[in-house]
C-alpha cells in the first residue's frame, strides 16, 4: 500500500507515493539515493541513523517515511554549505573525531543540532546530548573534543 | 513489515470513525518508537495504522484544577523542558530525562509510552506514586482511570483496543511533600533500569512524622507494582531510618520480578528493597 507524501529533505522539496511500510532510513538510502545516513542497530539504540526533522533529532531505523509528511528532514548530505563543510565537520577532521566513521554521520549530525541550541557546550552537556550516539573506535574523547572544539569554526 | 493503511485523521472525531472501520486490525500511532519496532519483529500487524500525529490540541501542558495536565500527544522532551512541569514536579521531569535518548525523547509521548505497558519504563512509577490519573476517551465518550488500576500484564493495560489516551492528570502535591525517583542502572545510562523506584512522601505539621507516603517500583514484575505494605509501616511513623529499613524488607516481599539480562529474579529484590530507604535522603520538601 503506497500513500502520497510531500516534504523537504536538505532544502530540496520532495514528492512521493511510498509504500506505508517504508522506513525513513530505506528510503533516504535506496529511494533519494542518500547513503550518508547508516544503520547499525535497527532499533533506536546506536544512533548511526539519526537525522534532523524540523531541527530536532531523531532516529530514521524507526520512523516511517509516511511519518515525515509536511516535514523539513536534514540529513549529513545537507550540513555543508555551497560545498563548504560546517563548523561540526571541520573540527571532527581537525581534531580526529572519528576513525572507521560509521558512526560519524550520526555523531556530526547529532552535534549540529546540539550546537544550535548550546553555541559552546561544556563536557558534561555533551556527554548527556550525545548519549546514545555509539562510537566503536574512538574511545570518544576525540569526538568530545571535537564538539567541545567546533564552536571555533563558526564564522 | 507487513504492508498496511496508514491514516492521518485530523481531530478525534475521525480518529474514532477510523478505528471503527478497521475495528481490531487497526492500531494507534503517535511517536512509533515503541510501535515500529514490535511492527520489524511481527509482534504486531495492523491492516491499519492510525496515527495521531496529525490530530491538533493534544500536546497541551498546562495547570488544571491546580494541578497539571499532560495532553497524551506530549513528547518526552516536551515534559522534562516543560519550565511548569520543572518549577512544579521536578521529579517528574527528571523522570521523562531517565529515559532513553534524546533522539528517542523527541519521538516518544506520554500517551504512547503509557499505553505501550512495558513494566521496565520508567514514567508508570512515578506517575503512580504522583496519583495520577489517565483520561481515555472513545466513541463511548471518556473516563478517568487511576494509573494503579491501569496496568494489567506484561505490555497489557485496561486500555480497550478503541481508546486513545487524551490527557494524564497529576494533582497538586499537599503541603510538605516531597518526591523522587531513583533508576538503577548497572549498565549504561540510556538503558531500562533493572529496578526503579518513586516515592511521594507528606510529612504533618510538626515536620516529624510521615502523615502520608506512596511508594512504586519499576521492573520488579509484571507490571509497575505499589507497595503497599511499605507504605503502611511507614505512614503515621516518626521520620527516621529503621522505618526506612523495616519498609525496604517490605517493598522486598511486595516484588515479583522476573529474570533477564539487567539483572536475575534472585538479585532484584534486594535492590528493591534499598530504593525507598534511599529515598529518605533524596526527598525534601
Ligand atoms: C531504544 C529505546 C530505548 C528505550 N528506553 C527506555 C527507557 O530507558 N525508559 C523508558 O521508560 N522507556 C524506554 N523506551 C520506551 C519508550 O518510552 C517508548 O517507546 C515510548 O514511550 C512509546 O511512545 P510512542 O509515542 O513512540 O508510542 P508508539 O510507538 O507510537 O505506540 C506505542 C503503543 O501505544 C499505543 N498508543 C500510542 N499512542 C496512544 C494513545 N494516545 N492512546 C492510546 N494508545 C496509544 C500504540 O498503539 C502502541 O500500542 C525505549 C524505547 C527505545 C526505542
Ligand atoms: S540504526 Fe537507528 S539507532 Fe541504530
Ligand atoms: S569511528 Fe568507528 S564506530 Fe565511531
Amino acid at each position: 500500500m503506497n500513500k502520497k507524501i510531500k516534504f523537504r529533505v536538505n532544502g530540496k522539496k520532495v514528492e512521493a507515493e511510498v509504500p506505508t511500510n517504508r522506513l525513513l532510513i530505506d528510503y533516504l538510502r535506496y529511494d533519494l539515493g542518500l547513503t550518508g545516513t547508516k544503520e547499525g542497530c535497527s532499533v533506536g539504540v546506536c544512533g548511526a541513523c539519526t537525522v534532523l526533522m524540523d531541527g530536532d533529532m531523531i532516529t530514521s531505523c524507526l520512523t516511517l517515511a509516511v511519518m515525515v509528511d509536511g516535514h523539513d528532514i536534514t540529513t549529513v548530505e545537507g550540513l555543508a554549505k555551497n560545498g563548504e563543510l560546517n563548523p561540526v565537520q571541520k573540527s571532527f577532521i581537525q581534531y580526529g573525531g572519528f576513525q572507521c566513521g560509521i558512526c560519524t554521520p550520526g555523531q556530526v549530525v547529532a552535534a549540529t543540532a546540539l550546537l544550535k541550541e548550546n553555541p559552546k557546550p561544556n563536557e558534561e552537556e555533551i556527554k548527556d546530548w550525545m548519549m546514545g550516539n555509539l562510537c566503536r573506535c574512538t574511545g570518544y574523547y576525540k569526538i568530545i573534543e571535537s564538539i567541545e572544539k567546533a564552536h571555533q569554526f563558526a564564522k | 513489515m507487513i504492508p498496511f493503511e496508514y491514516r492521518t485523521p485530523k481531530n478525534l472525531k475521525e480518529v474514532n470513525a477510523t478505528l471503527q472501520e478497521f475495528g481490531s486490525d487497526a492500531k494507534l500511532i503517535a511517536g512509533g518508537t515503541a510501535l515500529v519496532i514490535m511492527m520489524k519483529q511481527r509482534l504486531v500487524r495492523p491492516s491499519c495504522l492510525v496515527s495521531l500525529r496529525s490530530v491538533r490540541g493534544l500536546n497541551a501542558i498546562e495547570l488544571k484544577n491546580g494541578g497539571i495536565s499532560i495532553g497524551g500527544l506530549a513528547t518526552h522532551r516536551e515534559v522534562e523542558g516543560s519550565s511548569l512541569i520543572r518549577r512544579r514536579l521536578p521529579m517528574l521531569a527528571e523522570t521523562y530525562h531517565h529515559v532513553a535518548t534524546l533522539r528517542i525523547r523527541n519521538m516518544a509521548t506520554v500517551g504512547g509510552g503509557l499505553a505501550h505497558a512495558d513494566p521496565n519504563q520508567d514514567p508508570p512509577p512515578s506517575l503512580i506514586a504522583l496519583s495520577a490519573t489517565i483520561k481515555a476517551t472513545s466513541v463511548n465518550g471518556s473516563r478517568m482511570i487511576p494509573l494503579d488500576e491501569f496496568f494489567k500484564d506484561y505490555y497489557e493495560s485496561v486500555l480497550a483496543q478503541d481508546e486513545i489516551i487524551t490527557e494524564v492528570m497529576v494533582p497538586k502535591l499537599a503541603p510538605n511533600t516531597g518526591a523522587a525517583y531513583i533508576k538503577f542502572l548497572p549498565r549504561t545510562a540510556d538503558d531500562y533500569a533493572t529496578v526503579s523506584a518513586a516515592a511521594v512522601l507528606t510529612l504533618d505539621k510538626t515536620k516529624k512524622t510521615i502523615a502520608d507516603v506512596r511508594i512504586a517500583l519499576g521492573s520488579v514484575g509484571v507490571t509497575p507494582i505499589r507497595a503497599t505494605a511499605a507504605e503502611a509501616v511507614l505512614r503515621g511513623q516518626p521520620l527516621k531510618a529503621d522505618g526506612f529499613a523495616e519498609a525496604g524488607e517490605k517493598a522486598k516481599e511486595a516484588v515479583d520480578p522476573v529474570s533477564d539480562f539487567r539483572g536475575s529474579a534472585a538479585y532484584r529484590p534486594s535492590r528493591a528493597g534499598k530504593s525507598p530507604g534511599g529515598h529518605s535522603s533524596a526527598i525534601e520538601s
